[in-house]
């Protein structure tokens, strides 16, 4: 099983990566405004994935999108994936109700780096939708604990009540060994956390540049400005990884629709170490 | 004096500055407290200070009609609040507010100005200190208003 699921991955999914099997919608919940944790359900739910990879979902009728992987890659049961309503499919994939039928093709990319980050430090940078790639990798790291130095998670958002996974990140904030800090953009009321951008919590947060390796998602103008941050830190190109989204429709390279310079997202992201994309995220019309 | 002197240059916004220059920015600071909730200025008022924060978090605030107060950026421990006092007409463009109780220097506006229009080495100085935090914030405020976090994000 576990060679057959190694292969899975490698090849996405099991048989034909461009046909998409039957899966069921088991539950649905909102998590924040436009956005919804969707638990899917297949006959081959024992498909393992790598935190950071990404599903293709088919609403039959509607079309297919591509939604980062958000449960935790231990746990057994359905597929957990966190996505934003914004475009018809995606509109459509949050209005199923359970029991709905969902086309499942993947998991598709490469993800992030768990093998390189053991014994360093983890810095992990998430705005706003982009925790939900990143909250895999967490699982991982949580779960094994011991294996890393420093944990942190610096997670910027517009709004407090736009703090994705909420609760989840109170419980996180109890522990002891994982230092968390939560920025949001604008705050009216009771807010006593953060308000700013996330980068301002870059420069105060403890963590050794010189062992230290930094996984970031979110918009990528906040990614951007991040990776500046990280530098001005200490850390190297070498040791900061992105995950890029971009219009992923093959999800196996082929159709080139995510082609972003030299390469393609889908394939050989969406998790790119920071030196392989030098000079492409500030590039204009790509 | 030699108590301020100490706590200014142990300051992250005052790392390395010389001996002269300390002891002319320590002739206008003075030790100051806020407990939570109290306002260490409000928007309108003549901007007569800076603050080096030692210790808490002070909230930047607007007011809204309709909307109550709206925290655009909040500060804490090793940051200094303000810079109005730097240009005319040296007035407060927000609310600062302690979100918890707060230790902070603070640095007598006219005095600074007046020493520093007096020796232009130390003006120079002192804007090479700040400049950096002006632009830094700026760049913070566009981000903030392009709304990154938004479904166009």
């Amino acid at each position: 099983m576990a060679a057959m699921a190694e292969q899975a991955i490698a090849t996405g999914g099991f048989g034909d990566p461009m046909v998409p099997r039957v899966a069921r919608l088991r539950r649905r919940r909102r998590d924040i405004a436009q956005v919804w944790t969707l638990d899917i359900e297949s006959e081959a739910a024992a498909v393992e994935f790598a935190p950071g990879q990404f599903n293709m979902l088919t609403v039959f009728g509607v079309g297919e999108v591509a939604v980062s992987i958000s449960g935790d890659p231990a746990a057994p049961g359905p597929l957990i994936h966190t996505i934003r309503a914004v475009g018809p499919v995606s509109t459509a994939l949050t209005a199923l109700r359970p029991g709905a039928p969902i086309g499942l093709r993947g998991p598709f990319g490469a993800g992030w780096p768990m093998a390189e980050a053991i014994g360093r430090d983890v810095v992990i940078v998430a705005g706003g939708l982009g925790l939900a790639p990143l909250r895999p990798a967490l699982y991982r790291l949580l779960a094994e604990r011991r294996r890393y130095g420093r944990i942190v998670l610096l997670y910027g958002t517009r709004r407090p009540e736009e703090i994705l996974f909420r609760a989840e990140i109170e419980a996180w904030r109890r522990r002891l060994d994982f230092d968390i800090e939560v920025t949001v953009d604008h705050a009216v009321g009771d807010w006593r956390g953060h308000v700013g951008v996330v980068t301002a919590l870059i420069p105060r947060a403890s963590f050794d540049p010189q062992h230290a390796i930094a996984l970031v998602c979110g918009p990528e103008i906040m990614m951007r400005f991040t990776v500046a941050a990280l530098r001005d830190a200490g850390l190297g190109d070498e040791s900061i990884y992105l995950s890029m989204e971009r219009n992923m429709k093959c999800a196996v390279g082929l159709c080139g629709h995510c082609q972003l310079g030299p390469v393609f997202v889908c394939r050989d992201g969406p998790v790119f170490r920071s030196d392989r994309l030098r000079g492409l995220l500030s590039m204009r019309e790509i | 004096m030699e108590g301020l002197e100490r706590i200014v240059r142990e300051h992250p916004f005052f790392a390395g500055l010389g001996d002269d220059f300390l002891a002319l920015v320590s002739g206008c600071a003075k030790n100051v407290r806020f407990e939570a909730g109290e306002y260490l200025f409000h928007e309108g008022e003549p901007a007569d200070q800076f603050y080096l924060l030692r210790q808490g978090r002070v909230a930047l605030e607007l007011t809204a009609p309709g909307r109550g107060a709206l925290t655009f950026q909040t500060l804490s421990t090793g940051e200094i609040v303000g810079v109005s006092w730097l240009i005319p007409p040296y007035r407060w463009g927000y609310d600062a507010k302690a979100l918890e109780l707060t230790r902070a220097i603070s640095m007598d506006g006219a005095c600074l100005r007046r020493k520093c229009e007096a020796d232009h080495d130390l003006g120079y100085d002192l804007m090479k200190r700040f400049m950096p935090v002006v632009i830094q914030r700026l760049h913070a405020t566009q981000l903030q208003m392009l709304d990154v976090y938004g479904s166009h994000g």
